[in-house]
């Protein structure tokens, strides 16, 4: 009888899992600030971090542009208006008050948190040579392998803390890639950001491991705004990866943040995102709405930035990882995964601005739809009038499973240089039945014959990973797309 | 080993196979000949666990009802189905999806399932027993083969799954005559005490490489006819319409 019982529970344990593997939420007391956007509540954000002047008035520039913005609408996928007096903008462990100064001072809570999805900070610091920085609702918790990157030179902090202690980067590059003013969302980031990660490597240093971010958003009612900041100074190189996930909630919660990333002379940024926010449930209730801003710029000549992201969770997925290729000679790369299932909306895709001359950029996007799911990749390859023999390929893979979801491309093309050359293909497929049957004849189940076809779509995106993630990717892959075949 | 009793398949209200029974014993090598339409491909199909046909009658595998069998598990209980039409898996290395599938197969019986190393140990032994380039297998799953190298890929993958009961769909057509000889020594390599052999074919041409113990004639759905390796070469010389 008890074995019976236990191999219940464990089968239910496992039934959960399958859902959605991080849908838990971890029972920690928050300090909340008041519901609600209005100054009050961006002066008590600043307040409570302490931020100096010049960074309080340009989040009320930007609370100030808010007023007059309006939400796009123009994307794909259409939401339920959002109630913006009705969300908490700031939400902090209240252990919190006073920031840890080493790991050991961490809520042991909020380190089991950690454990939990896989990223043992402890043991990660010893084990892998990954350094990480945890941000937990609104704050960034933890930054392990500091030490040792210290010893080159590389400040890597919540961006928090290189307000207080490296103010003069902060204050020249913040809003350098995405004006205050740029679109609701980001304007709206910029009033009430709270935390997120900030990368400097000097000049000539090569980043000796990937950089790591996790984000996890844990109270309810909470939007999470972080701002990342990365500025790679001239000839060095850095890689950071970013991993996000959230507890399952029947409300939608928002995410929108911000990040900026700037390419000095010969510098290389690749930015890497895995991101599993709690998609809502099979019906299409719930889910994280994810409104997120990303862009480069190349700033220097022969600089390059490369975004590498799987998309996998999410009730909408909104974002377009872009570069500005401004320095001659630089390089703009987008790879990209987006997998939708159930009732999932993504419309995502990239911007390429060429503006110096000799510019490249490569576009490399695969979509993944399933269910009653939408996805649509949008983009847009812009060469200027200056940008001389510059170029652009472009390749959209779209792969749709059953037929209740959809798939869309909308290349918008500008070509102001005649001396440059675009090239644009585009592929929509399924995986046919013919296909899965092979596969399961050589001992496949249909889950499996599905998360190897679909790797296989995958995988001149999921090549581009580090190698520690690209398994992960991998795997995340075929979980995502448990229960789409019959 | 495999016992068809009486098997109807129809596909909407057309009716493929009629009143079909066969009986492969342990060993045996089993010829099917027919023309163009007369069920051939249907019976794989439906002995490999495809979908899409209405069948009644009864198949058992060692002892075991075939339709109680999901695609996957009759794969793992040691059927093979060598495609008439290989499939292309874009993105996905040859090599990797025979570790796959070979794994798979190992892991449904408990076996251990063989680490990087082994497999290629393995696999290194079976293409050069094939002469099966191995440079293919670090290429995308029959992605830009040729008509033979598929084929051939398929027996090599027969070679290193070592199923019980092997079904040729019409491995031979489209083959040259050097790729038929490899076909032919891929299964008499494989034709030990337990193995069998299930032949699907057009022409007499491979039964000249492979000595098969039965050869039956499949039309309308039904075998007309059965007997020993010299039937084959009757239907050579005679063709379907004279063999009443």
């Amino acid at each position: 009888m008890k074995t019976e019982s236990s191999q219940n529970s464990r089968e239910k344990e496992i039934e959960k899992l399958k859902k959605y593997k991080y849908g838990f939420s971890t029972d920690i007391e928050n300090t909340k600030a008041p519901k609600g956007l209005n100054e009050e509540v961006i002066r008590f954000i600043s307040n409570i971090k302490k931020e100096p002047k010049w960074l309080l008035d340009w989040r009320l520039k930007a609370y100030q542009r808010l007023k007059v913005l309006k939400e796009p609408n123009w994307q794909k996928p259409k939401y339920p208006k959002i109630n913006y007096q009705d969300l908490y903008y700031y939400s902090a462990p209240k252990s919190f008050k006073e920031k840890p100064k080493s790991l050991d001072e961490l809520d042991p809570k909020l380190l089991e948190t950690y454990k939990k999805l896989g990223i043992p900070l402890q043991e990660q610091k010893r084990l892998n040579n990954i350094a990480v920085d945890a941000v937990f609702d609104s704050v960034s918790v933890a930054t392990t392998f500091k030490d040792k990157l210290t010893e080159k030179g590389i400040i890597f902090c919540s961006i928090s803390e290189a307000i207080q202690k490296h103010p003069e980067l902060v204050k020249k590059y913040l809003g350098s890639v995405i004006p205050l003013t740029d679109h609701f969302f980001a304007t709206l980031n910029s009033a009430v950001f709270t935390d997120g990660s900030f990368v400097y490597v000097p000049p000539g240093v090569r980043c000796p491991m990937e950089l790591s971010t996790y984000f996890r958003i844990n109270a309810s009612d909470t939007g999470q705004f972080e701002r990342t900041l990365i500025i790679a100074d001239k000839g060095s190189y850095v890689s950071y990866l970013e991993g996000c996930t959230a507890p399952m909630r029947d409300e939608n919660q928002l995410h929108a943040a911000n990040v900026e990333l700037i390419a000095l002379d010969d510098a290389e940024i690749k930015y890497s995102t895995v991101q599993n926010w709690y998609p809502g449930d099979k019906d299409g209730k719930g889910g994280i709405y994810n409104f997120v801003t990303k862009r480069g710029l190349c700033k220097g000549i022969n600089s390059k930035i490369s975004w590498t992201q799987v998309e996998t969770g999410s009730a909408i997925t909104w974002k377009y990882p872009s570069c500005i290729l401004k320095g001659d000679n630089s390089i703009g790369e987008f790879y990209s995964i987006a997998i939708t299932n159930n009732h999932q909306k993504a419309d995502t895709g990239t911007k390429m601005i060429h503006l110096g001359k000799n510019t490249k950029s490569k576009i490399i996007s695969k979509g993944i739809s399933a269910g009653f799911s939408d996805m649509t990749y949008r983009g847009l390859v812009d060469i200027s009038k200056k940008a001389d023999n510059s170029r652009n390929y472009t390749q959209c893979d779209s792969l749709l499973m059953g037929n209740k979801c959809g798939a869309h491309t909308v290349p918008y093309i500008t070509n102001k240089n005649s001396g440059s050359n675009l090239a644009h293909e585009a592929t929509t497929s399924k995986i046919s039945e013919e296909q899965l049957h092979y596969c399961q004849q050589r001992g496949l189940n249909s889950e499996e014959a599905v998360g190897l076809i679909v790797n296989g779509f995958c995988k001149e995106v999921l090549q581009q990973l580090p190698m520690e993630f690209a398994v992960e990717a991998q795997k995340l892959v075929g979980i995502s797309l448990e229960g789409s075949v019959g | 080993m495999l016992k068809i009793n009486n098997l109807k398949a129809k596909v909407g209200e057309k009716s493929i196979l009629n009143d079909f029974s066969l009986d492969i014993k342990p060993g045996e090598v089993h010829a099917i000949m027919g023309p163009n339409g007369s069920g051939k491909s249907t019976l794989s199909n439906i002995l490999s666990g495809k979908k899409g046909y209405d069948v009644s009658g009864e198949i058992k595998f060692e002892g075991i009802d075939l339709f109680s069998l999901e695609t996957e598990e009759r794969a793992h209980k040691g059927i093979f189905l060598a495609f008439q039409y290989p499939l292309e898996i874009p993105g996905v290395n040859t090599n990797i999806f025979l570790k796959t599938s070979l794994n798979a197969i190992r892991k449904a019986r408990g076996e251990k399932e063989l680490d990087a190393l082994e497999f290629l140990k393995l696999v290194k032994q079976k293409s050069k027993e094939l002469k099966f380039d191995e440079e293919k297998l670090n290429r995308q799953l029959n992605v830009g083969f040729s008509g033979g190298e598929k084929k051939k890929n398929e027996i090599l993958q027969m070679s290193i799954l070592n199923p019980k009961l092997s079904i040729l769909d019409e491995t031979d057509s489209g083959l040259d005559i050097d790729a038929l000889k490899t076909v032919a020594q891929g299964v008499n390599a494989l034709r030990k005490k337990n193995n069998s052999f299930l032949i699907i074919t057009h022409y007499q041409r491979l039964l000249d490489y492979i000595k098969p113990d039965h050869v039956h004639v499949l039309m309308n759905g039904k075998i007309t006819k059965s007997g020993g390796p010299e039937l084959a070469l009757e239907l050579e010389k005679k063709g379907y319409e004279g063999l009443n």
